[in-house]
């Protein structure tokens, strides 16, 4: 098991590798002077040299990224150019509005979608299995925004249940803070749920196709534990690649909820530092939801060993 | 030994129950899918007989007004004509959708290819794949587009880069698949050239299943824009893109909420077409791929 | 391989299960016959007296049979039109009684089997018509829960593949005590011991190991001994074996048709052994029942049906088996192992008359205007066809 997690850690290197050398690139792909960008439009050309020097631009490119990386490994992300303060801290500020956002998405997604994709598997062809078949295309077309401002019209405009926008953070209560996350959720759920339910179908439909469950149904087994027991356990391996690989779907789902909702979270941090050019803070932030997003699939790699005894790395 | 056998021919001559009209009556969802696209297709092209304002014509005096015998859908609040501007949106939408696709698939049929075939290029590539796929898409266009001027071009190369990474995965399990078969070593043994093994074998097995992703990251791409336009990271402000005119509806969401919605549904009735019509494509490839390999 | 000598000879060599061996020893059949009803005469440890109920059936005492299937119709509704995969079968199982089914691929013999288990796949396949009387009980009456308790508790199934009919991911001990735990209620630990102890009958070493190994760790054969385990853990009283060794090395099939006549012979359970090799079906089975495009034209005691089979098609079967024993003057002049013409029909549009008449050498007019019906040729040897008493000597390859 060791081996194995050494193993899996090791493969992920690479792809560290390749997310920091790009987000380094980015700042030097910028077509021009990154230093006169930083300057802005004002600054004389003793400026533009004094930021340069500052920010250790004249040196060498291959001596700059291994400085940055050096610094990566420290925990310094950079300053941010138009605040001058920590990257690391603005992320930090930022991350619990975006970080229970997930979760809560996370919950209501595979809670919801995974019986609805068994259930559409189990009873395949009937009007059951096209409305959750017809509700997943739906959820996977529909923008992110789109739901969000109609749910927002819905259900704060129209009824008034909910707030309009806005983050509560946990601190302040349990309520407070759910009746602030559950329209972003849903509104982020539904594309997520979507992938999940129509994998969770498909994989079911073949593992029900299996002899196996066939054996199952011989010994007298109730539906429901021929699908739960026998169905869902060989099926979970699919099902469980594609929640990790969604996350990126979920990450960048994030970025578009938290300006609708206007969550003060590492989404609407990116969207900021887009229209100000703020390009240490970019980096970082790309940075942490890539790590993020490679720390994620490696726990699902974790999970296929205990879902399948066959595979054993 | 066992007791003679004749295989059982459990067949009746079928009737004739292919054939493309057979397989919309029974899949209804992709003809519906597909005429939607059709309509939405010939509407962005007649634009400009379809339109019954300039889109982009100023006129302070008319701002925000609700839907009327004169602008159907309404103004903005620059007093522009939401209908007509919705109407130009189609365009930036289909146009995106379809170069990105484009070129998504060529640039990841290229590469696939490559890499599936030469081991020592592969190792290099899918690394760098991974690495490009463990960036969210979105960030990943808006940090392109964030060092460069806004424009429709850099739009697509930005929302193009993100999705070259599946193409290439699909092309490649493909091409290492068709490799093993006995046929291409045999091709090989008589001196066929990698070039023709490529476009004579590995191509056309590649194909049906490249035009079904192709129309999914055609989805894919429409949506990324809309985002991008809507976070004011993607289509510049003067040209009219369903994502940046509910970007510029949004501080007046609680007074006139179908400003934001309407372009919203027109969006999200397009993405769906090309959805189905991709769902069919899938369908109808499908079993005659397995059919073929 | 020796064909002559006394069968437990023949059935005790590694290759025991070819038809060849035991066909060209008909007259030993006898044996063999015997050799099936279960452990000799004087040991009866079967707690449900399954070798008295033999006996006592065997002399003609009317014992109430452990299944009654009567004008069984499956039929499959497909986009090309209803697929009749049986289309009025009967057939009766006495208590502790091997009955062989037997009939080439598509007959309907596996699809009998599972609508007697109700397992037909929902989607397309339902039971039209017909009864199914196990002991008392009709089962096409049963409501779901019912059926349920019946299935892998009184009645059990095992299938032709050994290789993909057990979970992958649940261990093997587990999936025989999850049986053992649902019918008996027992809990895990009695449920566990339980599945140890069944491993141990079916003849599968280092036990407490095995039984917390994955499929996947076993061989086919010991996977096969697994299944049997799992149907046989609770007692049944009907054990339904579909072509159980058509899939396992020849060697190993004569060791799992000796494990199954076992675990019979120790619980006294009826068997219906599904297959299409003629030679399983000599060596295991007190009757035969062989069906044809979904309907059974031939009933007999084994030994009858080898001796004097009375309907074209069986005969059909028997005239293509080659025979290895043949004496040196006979192999001088090679004789052409006789096929049966044509191919099985659509089982969609059955024509009107005999369905094996298109096929049949013998067919008359009658043939193929009118199915023939059922009559009894012999005492126990039932067969339907026009022609069964005017058919010429069979001859053997």
């Amino acid at each position: 098991m060791h081996v194995f997690l050494i193993r899996r850690l090791l493969a992920a290197v690479p792809v560290i590798v390749v997310v920091t050398v790009f987000v380094f690139a980015l700042l030097h792909l910028a077509p021009g002077d990154p230093a006169a960008i930083i300057a802005g439009d004002l600054a004389t050309a003793e400026d533009v040299a004094k930021i340069r020097a500052k920010l250790g631009l004249d040196q060498p490119l291959l001596i700059q990224f291994f400085t940055w990386i050096g610094q990566l490994l420290h925990g310094d992300l950079g300053n941010s150019i138009f605040s001058a303060h920590p990257v690391s801290e603005l992320i930090a500020q930022r991350l619990e509005p975006t970080v229970t956002l997930t979760v809560m998405t996370l919950f209501i997604s595979v809670l919801l979608a995974v019986p609805l994709g068994v259930i559409a598997a189990w009873r395949v062809g009937s009007w059951i299995d096209r409305s959750v078949m017809g509700f997943a295309v739906f959820g996977f077309s529909v923008p992110g925004f789109v739901i969000g401002y109609v749910l927002i019209w819905v259900f704060a405009i129209e009824l008034d249940w909910l707030p309009v926008q806005g983050y509560t953070p946990l601190a302040k209560g349990f309520w407070p803070w759910l009746s602030n996350i559950i329209l972003p959720s849903v509104t982020l759920a539904l594309a997520y749920m979507a992938l999940i339910a129509r994998i969770t179908r498909a994989s079911m439909l073949e593992t029900l196709s299996q002899d196996y469950i066939r054996t199952a149904h011989a010994k007298g087994l109730a539906t429901r534990d021929v699908l739960m027991g026998h169905a869902l356990r060989n099926a979970a391996v699919p099902i469980v690649t594609v929640i990790g690989i969604g996350v990126a779907l979920l990450i960048g789902g994030v970025v578009v909820t938290e300006s609708v909702f206007a969550i003060p979270g590492l989404g609407r941090l990116t969207v900021d530092a887009i229209l100000r050019r703020d390009y240490p803070v970019i980096q970082g932030i790309i940075l942490v939801f890539s790590g993020a997003y490679v720390v994620v699939n490696l726990v699902v790699d974790m999970l296929y060993t205990v879902l399948d005894p066959r595979i054993r790395y | 030994m066992t007791a003679a056998t004749a295989t059982a021919a459990v067949s009746v001559t079928p009737r004739a129950r292919t054939g493309f009209a057979a397989f919309l009556r029974r899949h209804p969802t992709v003809a519906i899918g597909g005429a939607l696209l059709v309509a939405i297709v010939l509407a962005s092209l007649a634009a400009p007989w379809l339109a019954t304002v300039d889109p982009i014509s100023i006129n302070p005096s008319q701002r925000l007004r609700s839907p009327s015998a004169d602008h159907w859908f309404g103004t903005d609040r620059f007093g522009r004509d939401l209908y007509s501007r919705v109407i130009y949106g189609g365009r930036v939408s289909l146009v995106v959708g379809l170069s990105v696709a484009g070129l998504a698939t060529l640039i990841g049929l290229a590469i696939g290819l490559v890499s599936g075939y030469l081991r020592a290029v592969d190792v290099v590539v899918m690394r760098v794949m991974d690495g490009m796929m463990a960036i969210p898409a979105i960030m990943l266009a808006i940090a392109l587009i964030a060092l460069s001027k806004a424009s429709i071009f850099i739009v697509i190369v930005a929302v193009t880069l993100p999705e070259v990474p599946r193409v290439v995965r699909l092309v490649r399990s493909i091409v290492l698949t068709i490799r093993e078969q006995p046929y291409i070593e045999a091709a090989t043994a008589i001196g066929t050239s990698v070039p023709r093994i490529m476009l004579r074998h590995l191509l056309p097995n590649a194909l049906p299943p490249l035009i079904v992703q192709a129309t999914y990251i055609c989805a894919s791409a429409v949506l990324i824009e809309a985002a991008l336009s809507f976070l004011g990271a993607g289509t510049p402000p003067e040209v009219p893109s369903w994502g940046n005119i509910m970007a510029e509806a949004r501080p007046y969401f609680q007074l006139k909420p179908a400003m934001v919605l309407l372009p919203g549904v027109f969006l999200a009735v397009t993405v769906l077409a090309i959805n189905l019509v991709g769902d069919g494509l899938r369908d109808m490839l499908d079993p005659r791929l397995a059919r073929r390999m | 391989m020796s064909a002559a000598g006394p069968p437990q000879g023949a059935n005790s060599s590694p290759s025991g299960g070819s038809a060849a061996a035991a066909l060209a020893n008909e007259a030993a059949s006898v044996g063999a016959v015997n050799r099936a009803a279960g452990p000799p005469q004087g040991a009866n440890s079967s707690p449900s007296g399954g070798s008295a109920a033999v006996t006592a059936a065997s002399e003609g005492v009317v014992n109430r049979p452990v299944l009654a299937v009567s004008g069984l119709c499956t039929h499959f509704h497909t986009r090309d039109g209803v697929v009749k995969a049986v289309d009025g079968v009967s057939l009766t199982l006495e208590r502790g009684e091997t009955l062989g089914v037997v009939g080439e691929s598509g007959c309907g013999k596996s699809v009998t089997a599972l609508s007697v288990m109700r397992l037909v796949p929902s989607t397309a396949g339902r039971i039209v018509a017909g009864s199914i009387r196990f002991e008392d009980t009709e089962l096409l009456a049963l409501e779901p829960a019912a059926m349920r308790a019946i299935r892998g508790n009184r009645i059990s199934m095992i299938f032709q593949e050994p290789m993909t009919s057990l979970n992958p991911v649940m261990t093997v001990g587990r999936q025989i005590a999850e049986t053992v735990a649902l019918h008996q209620h027992l809990p895990r630990r009695a449920a566990f011991d339980r599945a140890i102890e069944m491993l141990t009958l079916v003849k599968i070493p280092e036990t407490r190991r095995r039984a917390g190994e994955y499929p996947h760790q076993l061989s086919g054969g010991m996977r096969q001994r697994v299944m049997i385990a799992i149907a046989m853990a609770c007692t049944p009283t009907l054990l339904i074996a579909d072509e159980p060794t058509t899939a396992l090395d020849v060697t190993i099939q004569a060791q799992i048709l000796d494990l199954m006549l076992e675990m019979k012979g120790r619980t006294g359970a009826a068997v219906m052994l599904i297959t299409h090799d003629l030679g399983v079906i000599a060596e295991t089975a007190q009757r035969v029942v062989v069906m044809y495009a979904g309907r059974k034209v031939e009933e007999a005691p084994v030994k009858a049906l080898f001796a004097r089979p009375r309907h074209p098609y069986t005969r059909g079967l028997m005239t293509s088996i080659p025979r290895l024993n043949r004496a040196p003057e006979e192999s001088v002049r090679p004789i052409r192992l006789t096929e049966i013409p044509g191919v099985v029909p659509s089982l969609i549009d059955t024509p009107g008359g005999c369905t094996f008449a298109p096929r049949c050498t013998y067919a008359s007019e009658q043939c193929r205007v009118e199915y023939p019906p059922e009559v009894e040729a012999a005492p126990g040897h039932f067969v339907a066809c026009w022609n069964s008493d005017t058919l010429p000597e069979m001859v053997r390859a």
